[in-house]
C-alpha cells in the first residue's frame, strides 16, 4: 500500500510541479495517474522512492514515511520500468536483468541463472539474454525493462510511460501482459501515463490529474467514463468523442455496436457468451 | 647506418628507459585526471576553476618545470622522478578536460534510471559512469599518451637518458644518423603505445563492437 498525504513539490526554480495531492493505492492494485503533459505524474511517480523529495506532506508504504528509509535500499526494494526501458547500454540483457539481485550482494553467477525464467515471464526468448540493448527492438527493450524491475521481486513497481516508445500495436501486447502479470503475480502498481485509452486498459483504478498534480477525478475506468466529475475530465477521457458513445443496431438478428459516426465498434453478446479471461 | 650497427644496443636500452619513464606518468596522468574530471563535472562551479588550473599548469614552459619540480617534490634534479612528475603535471593537465566530456557525454537518461534502481553513488561511479566514459577517455589517453612518449626527450637536457640523449648526443657530435634515430624511435614508440591504447579501449567496450557487428 502507497499513501500520499498531502504532498507537494516546488522545484528549486520555483515551479510548482504539485500543489497538494492524497491518494491511496491499495496493495495488489493496478492504479494508473493520467493527466496531459506537465501535470506531475512523474513527479508524484518519484517521490514514491525518493528520486524527487517532496517539499511538503509525505509519502507512506505499508504506513512507514519513505523519508525515515534509506534511499539506496528503498529503490532496491521498489520495481521501477522507465520509457523506453531505461536499460545501461554497456550491459548484456542478462546482466541488466541481473542489476538489483547483484546490488543486493547476490552472486552474479547465481543472479544470472535466474534471468531465464525472468525473460520467459515477460514473454521473451531467452536467447537475447547476451545481447546488449541496442540489439533490441523497442518493445524488446521495454520487456527487459519489465524484467529488470521483478527480478528482486518487489512488492511494488512504479511505471513511468513504460510503453510511450513503442508503436500501438506493440503497445496493446504490452498492456494485455502488463494485466496478466499483475494476475499472477500481485503486485501493488503505480503507471503514469498521457494515454487516456492506457489508463482504461489496464487501471483497476484511474486517476485523473490537472495541471499541478490536482486530481480531477478518481475512480474505476468504467466509473469515469458512465459520471465524468466535471467538463475538464469529460473532455480528457473524450466521453464527447464520435468512438465513446455507443448505441445499438440490429444486423441480421446480432445486436451490433456501433458508435456516432455509424463505425461499427463491435457485437454486443449475452453474459454467456463470454470469453474466459485469456 | 655504420653507427647504428654499432649502436643498436644502446639505442634498446634508452628506448627500455624511454618507456620507463612514459609509462609511470601516463598511468600517473590517468589516475589523477580521472577523479580530478569527474569532480569538475559533478560541480560546475569548482569545475571551471579546476579546468582554468589545468590549463594554466600546462602552459608552464618545460625547462622552468624541471626546475620546480625537485624543489617542490624534494627529488633530485637529474632523477627519473623528476622527468615522472613534471610529465604527469602536463599529462594530467592536459586530460582533466577530456575526463570532464568523458563523465559530461554520459547519458543523463541512462544514470538516472542506474540511481532509480539503487546504485549507491560509488556503484554509480564503477558500473555506470566510468565504463561508459571509456570511449572519450580514450580519446584523452591516446593524446596524453602520444604527448608524453614525445616530451620524455627534454629529460635529456637534464642528463636522464632516454631517446632525447640520441638527439643531444647526436647533435653535439654531429652525427645525423643518431638524431634521425632518435626521432625515429620515439615516433614508432608514440604510435605503439598508441595502437595499444586504441586495442585497449575496444576491449573495454564490447558493447560498442556488437552495435556494429548488428549493422545498425
Ligand atoms: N527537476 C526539475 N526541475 C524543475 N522543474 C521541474 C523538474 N522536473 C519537472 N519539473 C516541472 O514540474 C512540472 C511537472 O513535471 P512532471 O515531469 O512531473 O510532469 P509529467 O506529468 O510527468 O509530464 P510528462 O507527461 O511531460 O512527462 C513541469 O512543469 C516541469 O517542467
Ligand atoms: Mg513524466
Amino acid at each position: 500500500m502507497i499513501e500520499f498525504c498531502g504532498v507537494g513539490k516546488t522545484y528549486a526554480g520555483g515551479t510548482v510541479a504539485v500543489e497538494d495531492f492524497s491518494y491511496t493505492v491499495q496493495a495488489n492494485s493496478l492504479v494508473v495517474l493520467v493527466g496531459s503533459s506537465g501535470s506531475g505524474k512523474t513527479t508524484l511517480l518519484r517521490m514514491v522512492n525518493r528520486m524527487v523529495e517532496p517539499t511538503a506532506g509525505s509519502v507512506l508504504i505499508d504506513g512507514r514515511d519513505v523519508a525515515g528509509l534509506d534511499r539506496v535500499r528503498l529503490r532496491r526494494s521498489i520495481g521501477y520500468v522507465l520509457q523506453a526501458g531505461g536499460l545501461l547500454p554497456h550491459r548484456t540483457i542478462a546482466d541488466n536483468v541481473a542489476t538489483v539481485p547483484v546490488l543486493n550482494g547476490t552472486r552474479r553467477r547465481e543472479a544470472r541463472s535466474a534471468v531465464v525464467g525472468l525473460l520467459e515471464r515477460v514473454g521473451l526468448d531467452p536467447s537475447c539474454a547476451e545481447r546488449y540493448p541496442s540489439q533490441l527492438s523497442g518493445g524488446q527493450q521495454q520487456r527487459v525493462g519489465v524484467a529488470r524491475a521483478l527480478a528482486a521481486d518487489p512488492d511494488i513497481l512504479l511505471m513511468d510511460e513504460p510503453f510511450g516508445a513503442v508503436d500501438p500495436i506493440v503497445r496493446r501486447e504490452l498492456q494485455d501482459e502488463l494485466r496478466r502479470l499483475q494476475r499472477e503475480l500481485g503486485k501493488t502498481i503505480l503507471l503514469v501515463t498521457h494515454d487516456i485509452d492506457e489508463a482504461f486498459r489496464v487501471g483497476d483504478e484511474v486517476v485523473v490529474l490537472k495541471e499541478r498534480g490536482v486530481t480531477a477525478q478518481v475512480g474505476t475506468p468504467a466509473d469515469i467514463l458512465a459520471h465524468p466529475a466535471d467538463a475538464f475530465v469529460r473532455s480528457f477521457v473524450g466521453a464527447d468523442r464520435a468512438e465513446r458513445r455507443l448505441r445499438t443496431t440490429d444486423v441480421d438478428g446480432r445486436r451490433v455496436l456501433v458508435d456516432d459516426d455509424g463505425r461499427p465498434a463491435g457485437v454486443l453478446v449475452a453474459a454467456e457468451e463470454r470469453r474466459t479471461a485469456p | 647506418m655504420t653507427w647504428f650497427s654499432h649502436a643498436w644496443g644502446w639505442v634498446l636500452e634508452l628506448t627500455w628507459a624511454h618507456l620507463w619513464l612514459s609509462l609511470p606518468a601516463i598511468l600517473l596522468s590517468v589516475a589523477i585526471a580521472v577523479p580530478v574530471g569527474r569532480l569538475a563535472f559533478r560541480r560546475p562551479g569548482l569545475g571551471g576553476a579546476l579546468l582554468s588550473g589545468s590549463s594554466l599548469l600546462y602552459s608552464i614552459p618545460a625547462l622552468p618545470l624541471l626546475i620546480i619540480v625537485p624543489a617542490v617534490f624534494g627529488v633530485p634534479l637529474r632523477s627519473s622522478a623528476t622527468i615522472i612528475i613534471a610529465l604527469t603535471v602536463y599529462g594530467a593537465a592536459l586530460m582533466v578536460r577530456t575526463a570532464a566530456d568523458a563523465f559530461a557525454s554520459v547519458d543523463s537518461h541512462v544514470r538516472e534510471a542506474a540511481i532509480a534502481v539503487g546504485h549507491a553513488p560509488r556503484e554509480l561511479f564503477w558500473k555506470v559512469d566510468l565504463p561508459l566514459a571509456v570511449p572519450v577517455l580514450v580519446a584523452g589517453l591516446r593524446v596524453v599518451t602520444v604527448s608524453t612518449v614525445g616530451l620524455v626527450t627534454i629529460g635529456a637536457l637534464i642528463g636522464v637518458p632516454s631517446l632525447g640523449t640520441l638527439f643531444t648526443d647526436g647533435f653535439q657530435r654531429g652525427i645525423v644518423a643518431e638524431v634521425a634515430t632518435g626521432l625515429i624511435a620515439t615516433v614508432v614508440l608514440a604510435l605503439a603505445l598508441d595502437g595499444l591504447c586504441l586495442l585497449a579501449g575496444r576491449a573495454l567496450t564490447p558493447w560498442r563492437r556488437a552495435v556494429e557487428g548488428a549493422g545498425a
